[in-house]
């Protein structure tokens, strides 16, 4: 270490403290900002008819994103179902069949890089693979591109949870004959079910913001989802549409929906941690 | 609990064992096929644009779909700038937070503060991008562009007229956007560092930003190295953020001020309108493009990261 006067790096030293406290602070005044911004105005567009009617021409007041809030759910919950159980098995291989092998080491680095592709890659896929062939946009295709965004996310959380169940529960299952299956899906899923649960809903919530895949495989509607082979009406993709258009209106109506997409995403975070956070207390 | 099998006789309860074992199997084959499947799909629907325009679509900035022209570079230049921009705000920035959280704050305080500043990466993008469009950006027009204007109005890169949006204010709200991950990863690339080294080097007198300089940041470069190309690959393929403040122009100019684009926000905007199968087959390609520099980073960081957890021997 030079020489340098006592004072000299203790004055260094302070400012460096002050810098990163101050930075810190900054960060947590970005969110407190977007959160602000968001709640005010979005709850200025919040009322009765924004949950129970549909969208009115622009120009003509009131109306609301009912369809948009029922499409929004039907796709998510779709993708969930599908997403959610390809992304367990595939961290219930990675941890308990395939560990170490060259198979499982690629699959691990492929779901790595899954999760860290675009979206909206997912979203021009999706095109490419459902709705081109198919010639028309739908609920269907939104779905799948959710689902992809989803499988990745908990598989990754699966493998590290179960990961921390103890290898004498899985030992002791063995030993009184329990057939492999059972004793995942009995023992090794009961021993890690905060842990699960925390993946599922933090996959939920990352699916619920999402909009550039939404772009190019739901598209969106004015109508009532009817079914989903047709273009289904959703939130995000409504806020784009909205925030960029002219009308003051469906620019208030944007930030509604705002409020409720952030809202329902950072329920779903702060519950996931919640719960990770009950298990390590445990 | 109960005895494994009481209703079935054990040989078969084992059967199952065969089939649980090839269908988790087959759900991870699945995320490879995925992967495959997005890079054979992309290239065999952006064929059309590949055999016309072949490589000079990458050297080529006219964008016309009237004529049926395209060339990536404005969106590639795009794509690249505004996360140049973002990287060298939001690394540094990143480092001194986490800094904060390991070293400087008292545990209760270093929770609070890293979960808000968690919570800031969990808000979806569309988000930021109302939020650049209708609150960030007129301050970008009213205040902070004419200032940057008067104090370094001599260089390009602050000239122009203050529109709000455009490239620089795409670059800052990317880099609020990474900044919690980056920071997340730092805090426990920080964390890591074995208390043992650090109370050596306070026991030897020095102060703490001596010990996170000479040892921690020493100690950690390679998982930060490793986090920073995360962020990377997340601000290259970042969308709506980006589509809502960048102007979506298609020159290349020498200003931060002036609008521009991103191959995310071009496919954003322009998807759903592209009716002529030339048009969709270079957006198709734009795409591709997007994803193979995606993949080249992402395959870096996690190889990078791979080989560090290796040498650390677990942990992170």
């Amino acid at each position: 270490m030079r020489n340098r006067s006592h004072k000299w790096r203790r004055r260094v030293n302070l400012v460096v403290q002050i810098l990163s406290s101050t930075a810190a602070l900054a960060g947590v005044a970005a969110l407190g900002w977007i959160l602000i911004e968001v709640a005010v105005r979005g709850a200025a567009a919040l009322n009765f008819a924004f949950f129970t009617q549909l969208p009115t021409p622009p120009g003509m007041p009131g109306g609301g994103l009912a369809s948009a809030i029922v499409g929004t759910l039907l796709m998510t919950v779709l993708a969930s179902l599908s997403g959610i159980m390809i992304g367990v098995f595939t961290g219930v291989y990675l941890s308990e069949f395939g560990r170490s092998t060259l198979f499982a080491s690629s699959v691990r680095m492929g779901t790595n890089v899954l999760m860290g592709t675009p979206s909206i890659i997912i979203g021009v896929f999706i095109y490419a693979l459902l709705v081109a062939p198919m010639g028309h946009f739908s609920g269907y295709a939104g779905a799948a591109a959710l689902a992809i965004i989803i499988v990745p996310v908990v598989a990754r959380t699966t493998e590290d949870m179960l990961g921390l169940v103890p290898n004498e529960l899985r030992e002791a299952a063995l030993a009184i004959g329990a057939p492999r299956w059972k004793m995942t899906m009995g023992i090794v899923f009961r021993s890690a079910k905060a842990g699960l649960l925390t993946g599922v809903l933090l996959a939920i919530a990352r699916i619920s913001g999402e909009t550039a895949p939404l772009l190019f495989t739901a598209l969106n509607s004015p109508y009532w989802p009817k079914s989903l082979t047709e273009p289904t009406a959703n939130l995000t993709v409504t806020v784009f549409n909205y925030a960029m258009s002219p009308y003051a209106d469906w620019q208030r109506m944007a930030w509604g929906a705002s409020f409720i997409i952030t809202g329902s995403v950072l329920l779903l975070t702060v519950a996931a941690r919640g719960f990770l956070l009950m298990k390590r207390e445990r | 609990m109960a005895p494994a099998n009481e209703s079935f006789p054990a040989a078969l309860a084992r059967s199952g064992d065969p089939v649980f074992k090839w269908f988790t199997i087959s759900c991870a084959g699945t995320m490879l096929m995925l992967l495959v499947g997005i890079f054979v799909i992309l290239v065999w629907r952006s064929n059309l644009s590949i055999r016309k325009f072949g490589f000079s679509f990458l050297l080529s900035q006219e964008w016309n779909p009237v004529i049926g022209e395209f060339g990536a570079l404005s969106s590639v230049y795009g794509t690249v700038v505004s996360t140049v921009i973002a990287m060298l705000l939001a690394v540094p920035l990143s480092l001194i937070i986490a800094l904060f959280l390991v070293e400087l704050a008292p545990q209760s305080i270093s929770r609070i503060i890293g979960g808000a500043i968690e919570l800031l990466a969990a808000i979806p993008s569309i988000i930021y991008g109302m939020w650049g469009l209708f609150v960030f950006a007129p301050l970008m027009a009213d205040h902070v562009q004419p200032f940057l204007g008067d104090i370094a109005g001599w260089l390009p890169l602050f000239q122009g007229p203050p529109m709000g949006i455009g490239m620089l204010t795409a670059g800052l709200i990317l880099a609020l956007m990474i900044l919690p991950f980056i920071s997340a990863i730092c805090r426990d690339v920080f964390r890591m560092v074995p208390a043992v080294v650090k109370e050596s080097a306070y026991g030897v007198g020095a102060t703490t930003w001596e010990v996170t300089r000479k040892v921690t940041l020493r100690y950690g470069a390679r998982g930060i190295i490793g986090g920073a190309f995360l962020g990377l690959g997340r601000a290259l393929g970042e969308t709506m953020a980006v589509t809502f403040v960048i102007g979506n122009d298609h020159t290349i100019s020498p200003s931060l001020f002036a609008p521009a684009n991103s191959i995310a926000s071009t496919l954003a905007n322009e998807f759903t309108e592209a009716f002529d199968p030339l048009y969709l087959s270079a957006l198709i390609e734009l795409g591709l493009v997007l994803f193979v520099l995606t993949l080249i980073v992402q395959l870096i960081a996690q190889i990078w990261l791979n080989r560090m957890r290796k040498a650390a021997g677990g942990g992170l």
